[in-house]
């Protein structure tokens, strides 16, 4: 009771993380700034016999798509583009969500977090798919692949968005459910197990509320 | 699978101290119940958001101590056999998961890169395997746990997003689609030791209840 560190895992606790916010926003700007290079600089440097030239990510889906390949430049701007974008979308609207409300259920955000949790990690793909390229493409002088600078600002984008992602304190989505909107006060020091309102706002969420599609 | 969710009426604020022990907090959502132990086969889940809190099954320690060695034995194998060969008029290459981590250190910048890409697809999973192997066989032995398990399974926990082998497998999949119009491509050995290797830990992490591990670890 009372304790500075967890009796079980040793880690050090605190009843909320005050500073979580913070952190989200910080992650979350370096990710932003990172993206920006890894969209501008090329991605990968292939050499051929007769050509060389520079792709950036979406500069060779385009290409994809002017060769006929329309299934495969779908997938990378899906993968490059719209779920990183999306990633910072979600994480901006749980974040702001927690500090000034939302209309979507806490369910609905949770799983929402939930989403971008897990698929935080696979845009990691891109950075993989330039390494197997250019370790895997060195035919001498008939063909080489070389990654391209964008490699280390995505793989820095993705990385940043996780730890974004990971600093956000998905309790606080529950907090305001239990009646307390303000981020983590401090609070008399309670025994941390026991958050004070959980018992009597029920645990299901109205599903009429559920509804709303995720932002 | 049946699921036992944990009723509210289970929930509760005003437990005295002693029984602090027996009430499980949502670690996602923070709210509190008052455990049981799921019967075979069931798991405990958080009635409000839905996290599985309670898991256990029967002789998960072991199976997962036999993945782990599996997983660290195909690991290194993995690291050391060809992945992919690519053979384009008459020219033949292999690529060894090690070249694909050191595919970036051909510039200054992308060294960093290069380190960090060999982290995520090797030593991290390797880590892991090595960790649950550490904090497991003691206590599927009945005996005290070895001296830092505590630390070391939060460290194992902490890596879990980080340890990227199933990600490396797909994007290889990927990079044989787009490689294969330019060139004939092969899969070696460690492909296949790789694909085998990404369901083992799968399994690895959905066999691990971490309240049954952290349960046992404080006995």
């Amino acid at each position: 009771m009372g304790t500075e560190s967890c009796g079980r895992c040793g880690h050090h606790m605190v009843s909320r993380d005050t500073l979580s916010l913070q952190k989200v926003w910080a992650w979350w700007v370096v990710g932003l700034i990172c993206y920006i290079p890894a969209n501008l600089y090329p991605m990968l440097a292939t050499r051929t016999l007769v050509s060389k030239d520079e792709g950036t990510i979406i500069g060779g889906a385009v290409e994809l798509a002017h060769h006929g390949s329309w299934g495969i430049a779908l997938i990378i701007i899906f993968a490059s583009v719209v779920i990183p974008i999306g990633k910072f979308m979600a994480v901006a609207a749980l974040a702001l969500g927690v500090k000034n409300g939302s209309r979507m259920s806490p369910l609905r955000r949770h799983q929402l977090y939930e989403v971008v949790e897990y698929i935080g990690r696979w845009s990691m793909i891109d950075v993989f798919v330039v390494a197997i390229l250019s370790s895997l493409v060195q035919l001498g002088s008939l063909a080489s692949i070389q990654p391209g600078k964008a490699s280390l600002f995505f793989a820095l984008s993705v990385i940043f968005t996780m730890l974004s992602a990971q600093s956000f304190d998905s309790r606080m989505i529950w907090d305001q459910e239990d009646g307390n909107p303000d981020l983590p006060p401090a609070r008399p020091p309670a025994p941390p197990v026991l958050p004070d309102a959980s018992a009597q706002s029920g645990p299901e969420t109205p599903p009429e509320t559920a509804q709303k599609a995720p932002a | 699978m049946p699921q036992t969710a944990l009723g509210p009426e289970q929930m509760t604020t005003d437990q005295p101290p002693q029984d602090l022990a027996a009430l499980i907090a949502c670690p996602k959502c923070d709210a509190v119940y008052r455990a049981t132990d799921p019967g075979t086969g069931e798991r405990a889940v958080c009635a409000r958001c839905h996290t599985v809190l309670i898991a256990p099954r029967k002789r998960a320690g072991k199976q997962i101590i036999a993945i782990a060695l599996a997983v660290v034995v195909l690991v290194i194998a993995a690291t050391i056999f060809p992945f992919l060969s690519i053979r384009a008029a008459g020219v033949v290459h292999d690529s060894s998961i090690l070249d694909a981590a050191l595919a970036f250190s051909s510039s200054p910048l992308l060294v960093v890169l290069s380190l960090a890409v060999a982290a995520l697809i090797v030593f991290f999973p390797v880590m892991r395997a090595l960790l649950a192997i550490y904090v497991l066989t003691p206590l599927v032995l009945d005996r005290p746990p070895f001296p830092g398990a505590i630390r070391a399974f939060r460290l194992s926990e902490a890596l879990r997003p980080w340890s990227m082998a199933e990600i490396f497998a797909i994007g290889c999949a990927v990079a044989l689609v787009k490689v294969a119009d330019l060139a004939l491509v092969a899969f070696g050995p460690a492909f296949w030791m790789f694909s085998a290797l990404v369901i083992l830990m799968m399994l690895q992490d959905s066999y691990m209840c971490r309240y049954s591990v952290w349960k046992s670890l404080e006995k």
